[in-house]
């Protein structure tokens, strides 16, 4: 069964279209990227899938439960790490964890609390108020508010967000422990660095369609090869290599060029004309094309 | 452990503690405005207003007080939990989880109950040891203070979802509560008033609340206690309703 089911989901804030029928799965284990400029609409859609926001048509489910008419199954199901940075002031750390662990009907939850705290790096603030700590920290909370409960599907959004390298890898290193334990996770965020590294797919978000549904190797090499950047130290480009120069500025002046290469085979006839036309190379790399490259081809594919 | 009633003992736990951790300014600092408003206008009226036969105006007046406080704090709970909640994001923290709208209704209005009865108490407590009160019909003050205070906690629940700023809830709590109230007979029984203010005050719900809760005490009052609190408990019933419709369909709370 899948982890989460998304069928044709349609939401209009009056006469802004958020999400325009968006389909999608997610199955049990996975770690999925759901990535999109600012306004694509993943909030929408992870809103949507928590309850917190109501689909105008279209049906979510989580492991075969809906969120509207079975939505008790569902939330238990659901962890979810909001993108906005709150926290209730009147509380501290332990008895922000207790309640939340409460509200989804656990009791005697201490052990749990104990280890995620440990995980989290936030066994020393326990009994600080939710006040007195840092951004970074309140994050740290957050995080573990969504994970007191256990859930199998943990949904983080832009989790990352404004925090230090310390935290991403602490947080990074337990939320990908509790992916091989089996917890299906998804995550969202501009740091396409983390996406690549983490998740197995990914899909991407535009103006509330669903533009691209694939697994993260496959999304990068289908969509861009490698590229071939060479400097220049005399000559130049010879005329049947400029079609290959992905930045097209770089024809207008200066003696850098970056070559689309769509395999390792191409390099040398490509050197070849370059000896042919006189032009002597000063310095090479090939670069692996990232899912940055991917993901800007794709957007402005979509214009 | 997973319990069924775990998620409203929870929300219920977290209102109270709320309150209760701010009690200086929840509890100790309504009772202590209610004392000054027995004091400035037992002295000034005291020999000039007589309602009941045999009842000093003090006397009339603390059963008022009594129920007044406990209506405007059984409000307060609800409605500043509400819209502190919605204004700082952590609202989410209780939608997120799976608590029907039911246990959000029990646990919200439970709470502010708890607040009001507890200040209502204090109010009580301070005002007998220097004034003799006496209660007719102890179970008919029991009654009226947990119906009014369900009424309003139920009030301030939907003042709550409805504002989407504190000056909103402000304008609820001034220009709806606070008239109702204060026109209810909290300071006077309704038979000192010009024979359409008396037909006018009989449309306020509130009026048959601060009437029943009287009759708890005197064994007098302007109205039958039976048909107040037929009245007091259909009102009740009507805004509970409405509550939790708004609940069920997450109005201005699930978008």
């Amino acid at each position: 069964m899948a982890a989460i089911q998304i069928t044709d989901v349609e939401k209009r804030y009056r006469t802004l279209r958020a999400l325009g029928g968006v389909s999608l799965t997610v199955e049990e284990g996975e770690f999925f990227g759901l990535l999109g400029p600012n306004g694509a609409g993943k909030t929408t859609l992870i809103s949507i899938l928590a309850g917190l926001n109501r689909a105008d048509s279209g049906r979510v489910t989580v492991h075969g439960h809906d969120v509207v008419t079975d939505y008790r199954a569902a939330r238990r199901l659901l962890g979810v790490v909001p993108q906005e940075l709150v926290f209730d002031p009147f509380f501290t750390v332990r008895e922000t964890l207790r309640l939340q662990s409460g509200y989804f009907g656990l009791k005697r939850n201490d052990d749990w609390i104990d280890e995620v705290m440990y995980h989290l790096d936030l066994s020393n603030k326990a009994n600080a108020n939710m006040r007195a700590l840092s951004g970074g920290m309140k994050r740290r909370v957050l995080v573990a508010q969504a994970l007191v409960h256990k859930p199998p599907v943990i949904v983080l959004d832009e989790p990352t967000a404004g925090v230090d390298v310390e935290l991403r890898q602490t947080l990074w290193k337990f939320i990908a422990r509790l992916n091989r334990e089996g917890h299906t996770v998804v995550l969202t965020t501009h740091y396409l660095e983390e996406a690549q590294a983490l998740c197995n797919r990914i899909a991407m978000l535009k103006s509330g369609k669903l533009v691209a549904l694939d697994s993260t190797a496959n999304l990068i090499h289908r969509i861009s090869g490698s590229q071939l950047v060479l400097r220049l130290a005399s000559g130049s480009l010879p005329d049947g290599l400029k079609p290959l120069v992905s930045h097209p500025d770089q024809l207008l002046g200066g003696n850098q060029y970056t070559l689309r290469v769509t395999d390792y085979a191409e390099v040398e006839p490509i050197l070849a004309r370059l000896r042919q036309s006189g032009a002597v190379v000063e310095d090479m790399q090939l670069q692996q094309a990232d899912l940055e490259d991917v993901f800007i081809q794709i957007m402005e594919s979509e214009k | 452990m997973i319990g069924p009633m775990v998620g409203f003992q929870t929300l219920f736990y977290k209102e109270v503690l709320r309150f209760w951790k701010v009690a200086a300014q929840t509890v100790a600092a309504p009772v202590l405005t209610a004392m000054l408003y027995l004091l400035i206008f037992g002295h000034v009226l005291e020999d000039h207003v007589h309602v009941y036969p045999g009842v000093k105006y003090t006397a009339f007046l603390v059963p008022g007080l009594i129920m007044m406080s406990v209506l405007q704090n059984a409000f307060a709970n609800s409605s500043s939990s509400l819209i502190q909640s919605k204004i700082t994001g952590n609202l989410v923290f209780v939608l997120l989880p799976p608590l029907s709208h039911r246990e959000l209704f029990g646990a919200y209005v439970g709470a502010a109950v708890l607040r009001g009865v507890m200040v209502g108490c204090g109010v009580f407590v301070i005002t007998a040891l220097f004034i003799g009160l006496h209660y007719a019909a102890p179970w008919w003050i029991v009654l009226f203070a947990l119906l009014g205070a369900a009424i309003l906690g139920t009030l301030g629940l939907i003042a709550g979802i409805w504002a989407d700023k504190f000056d909103q809830l402000a304008a609820f709590q001034n220009f709806l509560i606070m008239p109702l109230t204060f026109l209810s007979g909290v300071f006077y029984s309704i038979h000192s008033l010009p024979a359409f203010w008396q037909g006018v005050s009989r449309f306020n719900p509130f009026f048959y609340m601060i009437d029943g809760f009287r009759y708890g005490f005197f064994g007098q009052s302007d109205v039958a206690p039976a048909f107040s609190f037929a009245v007091v408990g259909c009102f009740f019933l009507a805004v509970a309703a409405f509550a939790m419709y708004l609940l069920k369909r997450g109005y201005k709370l699930r978008h």
